[in-house]
């Protein structure tokens, strides 16, 4: 008992600390991607490269001032981006980064848990972290940011349905809700052979649902003055921001798990595998979000709701039938 | 060109059913991006070069023995259209004329160049010094000593 509770602890902790990491350098990432796709250098004089950039960001972001706004509503506005930040780093808890390893004569698994209903999980743990973002907007009695907040809201809402279904059709495919048995069924033939069409939907609605370029609405620099997190500032501000990075490493991961076959590849199968297809999948998140420009709000909901969702139904409906053909 | 052709640019920009060979152009062309070599340099450590008729910070020249050129007519004093240039004539017993003091306000100069132009001797020059920075007003009213080596005002970073 206290073996296994050590092992759980250490693995705990490490897996926190690297997501940390990540998120910390995938900032570092999307300024230098950006920088380079504009011709520009990016952060170069913090360490080699700019390398350091993320602690020198961190530690200025501690020694910020904070203020809250007076017709904030305190308790809430403290609350949210705890809500935001703790539902996002939660996620990290489901994400297989890989098989089972012996260390030391025991068999260690590469992943934190292994739930019967990962997926669900999922899905209502990302549900969760846009509450940040409303609460977040709401409290802190700014226009922009109520509007931040509710467009965050209506726009999760909406693709989070599409998301869903674009998930069932995997799991229909693999036969379990555990992200685990999801990525050991893609042995020999990833999922994103299997399920083009889910593939893409799954990539559309992720990008909608981590607020990336093309669908971020709560954040609407242009028309939101940054939207739901327009009030805050110091530590509380980096939180928000953190999250956002977090659910970006997130999704990542989940594109690598559901759909490029988790730590499977050639050679040799392995974590490996699986930070680099997830480093592939953040910079395709930056990459994108420098090609496309923001679309308008009612053009995100009429194209969730008229389109993607249709598009997921039929694929579970087509899905069925080959599986009933030819009795998968 | 009419507002017809206008009226077709608006709609030619996206022609229908055709959504998503745009959106692989893109990616595409932010990719090419990314793998170009950047055009922003790294200043102040690495400089354009700027050009040759650049008008920056004045220099007084000297000649070989190491003496000002000027000879302190006062005729880029008169001609300076932002009166920055201060000068203060001095006659030895020998007849020679320098300026006792050559003063001038880099803060007032709009870098005309016409000093320059003016000087009979070819005694006072515009340099390529572009980005001079400093805390105090004080520290910008340029006396002889400042004016013969304006090379040691760049800006060179922290």
């Amino acid at each position: 008992m206290l073996e296994f509770m050590t092992i759980l602890i250490i693995k705990t902790l490490v897996a926190f600390i690297v997501a940390i990491l990540i998120v910390a350098y995938s900032t570092w990432i999307e300024r230098k991607v950006l920088g380079h796709v504009q011709l520009r250098h990016g952060p170069l004089r913090v360490g080699f490269h700019g390398l350091l950039q993320p602690i020198a960001d961190g530690v200025k972001g501690f020694f910020k001032e904070e203020l809250i706004p007076d017709n904030a509503d305190k308790p809430l506005f403290v609350l949210a981006p705890i809500i935001s930040m703790g539902a996002a780093v939660t996620l990290v808890v489901l994400i297989p980064f890989g098989d089972k390893v012996t260390i030391m004569g025991r068999e260690i698994t590469l992943y934190l848990t292994d739930l019967d209903v990962g997926v669900l999980l999922i899905l209502g743990i990302s549900t969760i972290g846009s509450y940040g973002g409303i609460l977040g907007g709401w409290s802190s009695g700014n226009k922009y940011g109520v509007i931040g907040g509710m467009r965050g809201a209506a726009q999760m809402i909406s693709y989070e349905l599409s998301l869903a279904l674009a998930l069932i059709a995997v799991v229909m495919v693999s036969g379990s809700l555990s992200l685990v048995d999801i990525v050991n069924s893609q042995t020999g033939l990833w999922n994103i052979v299997k399920q083009p069409v889910a593939f893409v939907l799954f990539i559309i609605c992720g990008l909608a649902e981590i607020n990336r370029t093309p669908f971020d609405m709560p954040e609407a620099e242009a028309e939101l003055a940054c939207g739901f997190n327009v009030e805050y500032s110091s530590m509380k501000f980096a939180l928000f921001f953190m999250a956002e990075y977090c659910h970006m490493f997130v999704f990542a991961a989940l594109v690598t798990t559901f759909f490029l076959g988790g730590w499977h590849g050639p050679i040799i199968d392995g974590p490996h595998w699986f930070f680099l297809k997830t480093f592939f999948m953040i910079f395709f998140c930056v990459w994108e979000r420098s090609t496309f420009p923001r679309l308008r709000y009612d053009q995100v909901m009429s194209f969730g709701w008229k389109i993607l969702l249709p598009i997921g139904l039929l694929n579970i409906l087509l899905t069925g039938l080959w599986m009933l053909i030819f009795n998968i | 060109m009419g507002d017809k052709e206008y009226v077709l640019n608006i709609s030619d920009r996206r022609p229908e059913g055709k959504y998503i060979t745009p959106i692989l152009k893109g990616l595409a062309y932010t990719l090419k991006n990314f793998f170009t070599k950047p055009i922003t340099i790294r200043y102040p450590t690495e400089r354009r070069e700027v050009s040759d008729r650049w008008r920056g910070l004045h220099r007084l020249k000297v000649d070989d023995q190491g003496k000002l050129n000027c000879v302190a007519c006062g005729l880029c004093a008169k001609i300076c259209p932002s009166q920055a240039i201060t000068i203060v004539p001095y006659e030895d017993a020998g007849g020679t004329r320098y300026p006792k003091e050559f003063v001038i306000d880099e803060l007032r100069c709009i870098f005309c160049g016409f000093c320059q132009e003016a000087c009979p001797k070819d005694a006072i020059e515009l340099t390529k010094v572009y980005d001079f920075v400093d805390y105090n007003r004080e520290d910008f009213i340029f006396d002889i000593e400042k004016l013969k080596n304006p090379e040691k005002y760049i800006f060179a970073g922290k």
